[in-house]
């Protein structure tokens, strides 16, 4: 491109900067103020005297955390969760895809199983008869509520089958000349070939069951059963939240442990920062390939 | 489509039609795991709606309570919180659906004009994080940054002004909902933005520069013009949204004090069927909102398909 060096270009050229700099501190800033919140002195945090820097620098939250049985059953709760759920979704999700990616001739159903997948993404019974639901199931307190709970994540199927329908179709034609089933086809061909759309929604997987707590929260109904989210939500936001005056609110901000709830708050956000950077590379790529229609 | 894919009957003889068969039962067989979840946590639900046509009383279930035709929702319209509840639902998600349509678009266009390429990288990097946050841990952050002794009643003081109870005032709490929601998710937003400026042919600027266009001008007659199907498809899309305002953050940032300006339907839905046990009401207002939120989808991928030739699948 040809470089436009005049003095409104350069003008332009300061003001954008300062518009992202100032964007970037807008979402950075917030995350470390609740480290450096976490890392501080009780007194010091509930005299609102930190701001940038902790003041009085210690590991006493952490070290709390590390002894607090119920925080780190919850934290185990939701790496079971993750496990699970982002296992199981990713079965259903190849399997529910590869078939819908063929076309109507090659595959008789297609259409109408398609929209049905479509028509529940749209429409939905509404939280009460679905609570209703899973708990004649008798899943209350059961982990595989917080598993199965939100049903097929039909969304991240659309992704699959429409990076499926892009992909050459010679590699499939050669492989069926050659005797290959659709099982071989799927497990040899599509799967290596999708490496981007399913890391994507593997992770888009990984982060919904690692931030979900209204399962959590309406599913179990005993507090040690809880998920971590969950916990955070009853522990540390709700409390904050189910007051009445004014009074009451500003002693309650006095009172609570703020070092400790924002220690907990960080270390809920680890894991997400852990995939964060695989996140990064693949969402864009898995996005706009998934959303490509022939 | 379909003249093309009409075909003499020997091809389709030729191609195999016993094959074909073969495969499909096992096509069905793979989609059999993902169906019957869908069965049994999407549809069976569906048929749960009956409730909001019956008495529903947990003991004698579905099949045996009583019906009473449409008085729930005639009891719903006539009660003095749903005209404040269907409002606020609205409010909250037109404004952040103008939100997150524009600043978005402000923000993609400014990162387009970064020139380097390192600073883009950086800058991409923290603003899609807070979209992978959860609502739990957003709501905990924002509670210290705007507590009564937090940092940011601390930088208002600097300006003479003195420190807000921000949670407990009513008529502050939407605006708060509604900055908080573009604040998470104005970077994951614009990457379609940014996806739709990579596409537009970088001749075009030099063909623009060359006639002596300037960069206002280029972006005024190059760029908008290039990613103006996307603005519309993106519009069009959020249609969708209307009567989403956000269940998961309003529930963590709401408290009775700010009831009047922050209960949305999904809110009372919630604290009425799950904590007060009303069920047959909670269901109707669900349902309520499920049929206007299916009706509004539905239009917005008609239009999506009409006007910027979109289909989902």
């Amino acid at each position: 491109m040809i470089q436009d060096k005049t003095l409104s270009s350069r003008i332009m050229d300061v003001v954008v900067l300062f518009f992202m700099v100032l964007a970037t501190l807008l979402c950075f800033l917030p995350l470390w103020y609740t480290l450096c919140l976490s890392l501080s002195e009780k007194s010091a945090a509930t005299a609102g005297l930190v701001s940038l820097w902790p003041v009085g620098f210690n590991f006493t939250s952490y070290k709390t955390i590390m002894g607090d049985t119920k925080f780190l059953n919850s934290f185990w709760i939701s790496i079971q969760r993750v496990v699970l759920g982002s296992a199981l979704n990713f079965v259903v999700i190849v399997l529910t895809a590869y078939p819908l990616s063929k076309s109507a001739k090659d595959f008789g159903p297609r259409n109408i199983l398609m929209w049905i997948l479509v028509f529940t993404m749209l429409f939905n019974g509404g939280l009460i008869p679905w609570y209703q639901t899973v708990r004649s199931l008798g899943l209350i307190n059961n982990i595989w509520a917080l598993v199965l709970g939100n049903s097929v994540p039909v969304f991240s199927v659309i992704l699959v089958i429409n990076f499926f329908r892009n992909l050459p179709k010679e590699l499939e034609e050669a492989a069926l000349v050659d005797g290959a089933g659709p099982w071989y086809l799927l497990m040899k061909i599509y799967i290596p070939l999708s490496v981007p759309v399913l890391a994507t929604v593997t992770l888009f997987s990984i982060v919904y069951h690692w931030n979900e707590f209204f399962n959590g929260l309406v599913l179990m109904s005993k507090s040690d059963r809880y998920p971590l989210q969950t916990y955070i939500q009853q522990m540390v936001v709700n409390l904050n939240m189910g007051l009445m005056t004014e009074d009451q609110y500003k002693k309650m901000n006095v009172l609570s442990n703020q070092t400790l709830n924002a220690a907990k708050i960080f270390i809920a956000m680890i894991p997400v920062l852990l995939v964060y950077p695989f996140l990064q590379r693949y969402f864009i790529t898995g996005i706009t390939l998934g959303s490509v229609k022939e | 489509m379909p003249a093309k894919s009409r075909r003499l009957p020997i091809d389709h003889f030729k191609e195999g039609s016993v094959k074909n068969r073969s495969f499909s039962k096992h096509y069905l067989l793979m989609l059999l795991p993902g169906y019957l979840w869908l069965a049994i946590f999407s549809i069976v639900p569906m048929f749960g709606l009956v409730m909001a046509f019956q008495d529903y009383n947990p003991g004698q279930g579905v099949f045996h309570s009583d019906w009473v035709g449409f008085d729930n929702f005639k009891y719903l319209l006539s009660l003095s919180d749903a005209k404040s509840i269907f409002y606020n639902t609205v409010f909250i998600s037109v404004m952040k659906i103008l939100g997150n349509l524009l600043v978005p678009l402000v923000f993609a266009l400014m990162l387009n004009e970064v020139r380097s390429r390192a600073t883009k990288k950086v800058v991409q990097t923290v603003v899609y994080l807070p979209h992978f946050l959860s609502w739990v841990i957003l709501a905990g952050i924002l509670l210290d940054i705007f507590a009564y002794r937090g940092p940011f009643n601390h930088l208002m003081a600097f300006f003479h002004q003195k420190p807000i109870l921000f949670f407990a005032r009513a008529d502050i709490f939407p605006g708060l909902v509604i900055g908080s929601d573009v604040w998470k998710e104005f970077g994951f937003n614009a990457v379609i933005y940014l996806a739709a400026l990579t596409g537009i042919n970088p001749s075009l600027y030099e063909a623009a520069s060359i006639d002596g266009a300037g960069r206002f001008q280029q972006l005024r007659h190059v760029t908008l013009p290039g990613i103006s199907t996307t603005i519309i498809l993106l519009t069009v899309l959020s249609l969708g949204n209307v009567l989403n305002a956000g269940f998961d953050q309003i529930f963590n940032m709401y408290n009775p004090v700010v009831y009047s300006t922050g209960d949305i339907i999904d809110t009372w839905v919630y604290r009425s069927g799950l904590l007060n046990l009303q069920f047959s009401l909670a269901t109707t207002a669900g349902m309520f909102k499920s049929i206007i939120g299916f009706g509004m989808i539905t239009l917005s991928y008609y239009l999506a398909d009409r006007f910027a030739n979109y289909k989902i699948f």
